[in-house]
């Protein structure tokens, strides 16, 4: 099964790209996620907001399934993503992680050049093909222009990729995640460590990414949620209070609890 | 009112502050001083009985006169084949250790156990080499059964070493990787180890400079007081720089006071050279480091 915009298209259009049955999550004794029904739509941007320690991250993690590396944690619950069960015993770690990017707070470039960065994933899954030139040169090139950043970095691919400004590393890390073929992105409060240019930037790069890929982003900034996304989820104490429409949402609120928040009351 | 100026407390203060500062670097500056004194005595006493000739010749009139040839080059056989063996199980027990075991009891018991060997004493490890490599495994007394012993005596080193300079790169690459779907091993094999490297390197180079130095874990499994032979292969006996110091200094009647100067000297020097190289090494890796 390749995760390629082909199938993406062909999948049925009101399926849902992640659904959540029931999913519940424990740090040892303390339940950080309680009963979470969602069905977050194909080729939508969602935001996750809330105050902190609400568990937005911890559910963002669930769904590439970094949590479970950590003894401690206990997992109830389905996650579908793309009508597969991820947590299906069937199911390979690997496929996981090919299908569903991920993008942290800080960027995090591996220390070796900007096309290697690109072409790191493309050749652990492509170990027993050679790649030509030509082709290694395309994938840089494509991946580079869908985040935005060919024109800059296109004189100085054999540069280290520490050597870009942060803003440019968080987009280099969109960008490598590309050659894998992913079809969803999960960004964990990718602008926190960026400046406001930065930010508005990887903002304008995510929005343009909409329709190409689910994007499930986590994020403090209740501006950015407002700006970037379509929909919204408000969380709180573990538990979903409200799943809606973005502009709704900072609207007309129909929760007490998101309303307060979002008018800064608490978080 | 009080002011900004210095006032009586602040006096006492500052006096007291001054002289802690001396006291410690007082006792800092005691702990160079066994070492020039160590090095100076060697080279004053030791200093004319080198030459190359010295380096490359056998020793002769019952070990009074002569080189040092052998012992020189049964200490590089001792210490390359310690090396072979104590630097794939230490380095793969460390990646062990660091890169997938979680934290469980089993994890603990080996941690243990690293420390444990750490703090054997190295006459321990002599009698061991002797029941388990001379003995059990019939290796007979050999170049093979020292290096064992050596190299399972440094082992610890090899481990801590190794497992330092894992620790030191970022969990941010390792999750870089993982979420690009690349399994453990490809993160090791393309991240992990590129970059501990120059640590690892560091660490096996220290060890060397031990293990050249070791006498007691050498002198019932492997090492000769005197052979007329040099030794051709791993399970020939050797004579050794260490056991030679020893040797000249208190078993052989009438030799010259500066000969065993001499080989002191050429003792610490290899050591001395290696430490050097060590840390030039560091320096020069860590001058390529981007992170």
């Amino acid at each position: 099964m390749n995760a390629s915009t082909d199938n993406f298209t062909t999948a049925p259009e009101n399926a849902p790209a992640i659904e959540t049955q029931n999913l519940s999550l424990w740090y040892g004794n303390f339940q950080a996620l309680e009963n979470i029904d969602l069905k977050i739509k194909k080729g939508m941007i969602t935001s996750l907001i809330g105050p902190s320690g609400c568990g937005k991250s911890t559910l963002l993690r669930c769904v590439n399934r970094i949590n479970e590396r950590f003894d401690y944690v206990r997992i109830n619950g389905k996650i579908h993503v793309e009508g597969q069960n991820i947590y299906a015993p069937e199911v390979e770690l690997i496929q996981v992680r090919k299908r569903i990017g991920m993008v942290f707070q800080r960027p995090n470039p591996l220390p070796i050049s900007i096309r290697e960065n690109i072409l790191f994933g493309h050749q652990i899954h492509h170990k027993n093909q050679k790649s030509s030139k030509e082709e290694k040169d395309a994938i840089v090139e494509d991946a580079l222009k869908h985040v935005l950043l060919w024109d800059k970095v296109k004189d100085r691919l054999h540069r280290d990729a520490i050597s870009l400004s942060l803003e440019e590393q968080q987009k280099l890390c969109i960008a490598r995640l590309l050659p894998v073929k992913p079809s969803v992105l999960l960004m964990d409060e990718p602008c926190s460590a960026l400046d406001p240019k930065g930010t508005e930037a990887v903002e304008e790069l995510i929005w343009e990414l909409r329709g190409k890929f689910t994007i499930l982003i986590v994020t403090h900034n209740m501006a950015q949620a407002r700006r970037a996304s379509e929909e919204s989820i408000f969380m709180l104490m573990g538990k979903v209070v409200e799943h809606t429409e973005t502009g709704q949402m900072f609207v007309t609120p129909r929760h007490k609890e998101t309303a307060d928040y979002i008018e800064g009351r608490y978080g | 009112m009080e002011g900004f100026g210095i006032s009586k407390t602040n006096i006492q203060s500052k006096r007291v502050e001054k002289l802690f500062r001396i006291i410690f670097l007082g006792m800092t500056l005691i702990l160079i001083l066994p070492v020039l004194v160590i090095l100076g005595t060697l080279i004053v006493k030791g200093g004319s009985v080198l030459s190359l000739d010295f380096f490359l010749e056998n020793p002769t009139n019952g070990m009074t006169a002569g080189g040092i040839f052998p012992a020189l080059l049964g200490t590089i056989w001792l210490v390359s084949v310690a090396l072979l063996i104590s630097v794939p199980i230490g380095v793969a027990a460390a990646i062990y250790l660091n890169e997938y075991a979680g934290d469980n009891i089993l994890t603990r018991i080996i941690n243990l156990a690293i420390i444990n060997l750490a703090g054997v004493p190295s006459i321990v490890h002599a009698l061991f080499g002797v029941g388990a490599f001379v003995m059990f495994f019939k290796f007979g007394t050999s170049i093979l059964a020292a290096s064992f012993t050596l190299a399972i005596m440094t082992m610890p080193v090899v481990i801590v070493a190794t497992k330092e300079s894992l620790q030191a790169v970022p969990i941010a690459f390792r999750e870089a990787c993982w979420n690009m779907g690349a399994t453990r091993w490809q993160t090791i094999k393309k991240v992990v180890l590129p970059n501990s490297l120059s640590g690892i390197l560091t660490g096996i180079i220290l060890e060397v400079s031990r293990t050249a130095g070791e006498t007691a874990p050498i002198m019932f499994t492997g090492a000769v007081f005197f052979s007329p032979f040099l030794p051709e292969g791993v399970f020939d006996q050797t004579m050794a720089m260490s056991l030679h110091l020893f040797v000249v200094a208190t078993q052989v009647p009438g030799v010259p006071e500066n000969l065993p100067y001499g080989v002191a000297l050429t003792l610490i020097g290899m050591v001395l050279i290696m430490n050097s190289v060590s840390i030039a090494f560091r320096f020069y890796l860590r001058g390529k480091k981007k992170w």
